[in-house]
């Protein structure tokens, strides 16, 4: 479980994020929704550590994360997995190398175990014959599902993705939401993903937060989205005009 | 199941990532320290010729003078005023290129010790390696005055040699070493904090690049100039 208390985030004079307070449970996919430039990213960043908030706290399980010295901060990190927006793959490495990496950095395990692992988290995320290319050479949606993969090679206790099917196509979009909500509840992770994909959200919303302005509009789960008289909601979940047609048509 | 984890973070990467880069800066830059060095001991035997030329100064000291002037000055800063320019850049982009694309958030997330990961291996292969370029250019110079100036016959064979054997003191070897190291430590250093800490995008990481080998080349001058002062006084 994670939790954000408070939270309140500024770069200069410019307020991001303000009054935050939301709980992420494990074993299900949080979600953190709203428009692009919502501060969707910027929560997140803080939620892992990136940035420091201008004020309030983040609790992981019961250990306030936000006021851990560096050293205490890598160990719990060893149990974060992220999927970033531009996936941030090591460019230089093959994708081999790329799920490997933390495998080598933190674990005592053989050549041969690491390769088992490697080939594990590829086949979970539904990729074969990639181990020698490098991530140039993949699509976008192959390049996520690697990204996953590394997210998920240490056996993560909290996962985070940023925009997980941003660019991608709806089809493709739908497996990787899919892999990302089983991984979720097989191996009961604390899952935050940050979408402004109506799909997702309808999908694997167990628990949806709407952020709007930097402030938290609305909290609730999928099957409360679309019956919520929340305007902020409605105006999120209705902004596409043939949405707006597929409403005025029932009512 | 929670994987065993051994220390934090494993030495054999470490390792990896330094033998690497000592291969990147050692063997990559062999090459333009070798010819660097050549026309710098092939310069100085020539103009040190000329400056003598008709003085009452026997003709070996020039073999003595292309020496000490190597050792103590030439060979150290020439050879990472070149450095800073190749390795220096290329430090600076890499590590800058890898805070642009996320990559070191990335690291960071999996709880990876970025500063200590990206810039420790770095930092240690210049010292060792910075060293060994120096002694490499030390000796190319010395024989590149020979090659200059013994078939032009501006003095023979036999004076060169005795002079580069005349009045050696093996503390101005060691001033050359010291210059080394302190020069890779400085090169390294400035050059990867001006990548861990570039923002922005791909103009600022040119400035960032360039930055760093303005700034290590000043950097470089003033610690020649005060390792001068404590070291010869
Ligand atoms: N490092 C930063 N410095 C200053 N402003 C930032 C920074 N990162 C994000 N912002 C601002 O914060 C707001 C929210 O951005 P972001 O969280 O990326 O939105 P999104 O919900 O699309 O992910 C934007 O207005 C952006 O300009
Ligand atoms: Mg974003």
């Amino acid at each position: 479980m994670i939790r954000a208390e408070n939270i309140a985030k500024s770069f200069g004079d410019q307020h991001i994020l303000e009054d935050i307070n939301l709980t992420f449970e494990a074993g299900k996919t949080n979600l953190i929704i709203g428009r692009s430039g919502a501060g969707k990213t910027v929560l997140l960043k803080i939620l892992v550590g990136l940035y420091p908030p201008t004020s309030g706290i983040v609790w992981y399980d019961n250990v306030n994360f936000t006021a851990l010295a560096k050293k205490k901060v890598r160990d719990i990190r060893m149990q974060v997995g992220m999927l970033f927006q531009g996936t941030a793959l090591f460019d230089s490495m093959t994708i081999e190398e790329n799920v490997r990496f933390p495998m080598d950095m933190f674990t005592n395990k053989t050549a041969k175990e690491k390769l088992d692992r490697v080939n594990y988290c590829l086949e979970r995320v539904s990729l074969k014959d990639v181990l020698k290319k490098y991530p140039s050479q993949l699509s976008g949606g192959m390049q996520k599902r690697v990204g996953i993969a590394r997210a998920i090679v240490l056996q993560p206790k909290y996962l985070f993705c940023d925009e997980p099917n941003s660019g991608l196509d709806p089809k493709t979009s739908l497996v990787i939401d899919e892999l990302i909500h089983d991984i979720t509840i097989e191996n009961n992770i604390t899952t935050i993903i940050n979408t402004h994909d109506m799909n997702s959200v309808m999908e694997i919303g167990d628990n949806i937060a709407l952020l709007h302005n930097g402030h938290l509009a609305w909290e609730g789960s999928n099957d409360e989205v679309l019956t919520s008289k929340n305007e902020v909601l409605q105006d999120f979940v209705f902004a596409s005009p043939f949405l707006q047609k597929v409403r005025n048509l029932h009512t | 199941m929670r994987l065993v984890f051994s220390r934090p973070e494993k030495m054999s990467m470490y390792w990896r990532e330094t033998m690497r880069q000592m291969n990147d800066i050692g063997i990559g830059s062999l090459i333009i320290v070798i010819l660097i060095s050549t026309f710098m001991g092939a310069v100085m035997a020539v103009q040190i010729s000329y400056q003598l030329g008709g003085q009452l100064i026997p003709r070996y000291y020039v073999g003595y003078l292309v020496r000490d002037i190597t050792i103590i000055e030439l060979a150290p800063t020439i050879t990472c005023l070149v450095l800073a320019g190749k390795v220096g850049s290329n430090m600076a982009a890499e590590i800058g290129g890898m805070r642009q694309k996320e990559h070191i958030d990335a690291m960071e997330i999996m709880g990876v010790n970025t500063s200590a990961f990206l810039v420790m291996p770095k930092i240690i292969a210049a010292i060792c390696v910075v060293p060994l370029l120096v002694s490499v250019a030390a000796i190319v110079s010395i024989l590149g005055a020979y090659i200059a100036a013994v078939p032009t016959g501006l003095f023979s064979g036999a004076e060169y040699i005795q002079g580069i054997r005349s009045y050696l003191e093996t503390w101005n070897i060691f001033i050359m070493y010291v210059k080394a190291v302190v020069f890779g430590l400085i090169l390294a250093s400035i050059s990867c904090y001006q990548g861990y800490f570039v923002k922005g995008g791909s103009i600022e990481l040119g400035k960032a690049s360039t930055a760093a080998v303005v700034m290590s080349n000043i950097a470089i001058l003033i610690a020649d100039y005060l390792i001068a002062v404590l070291l010869t006084s």
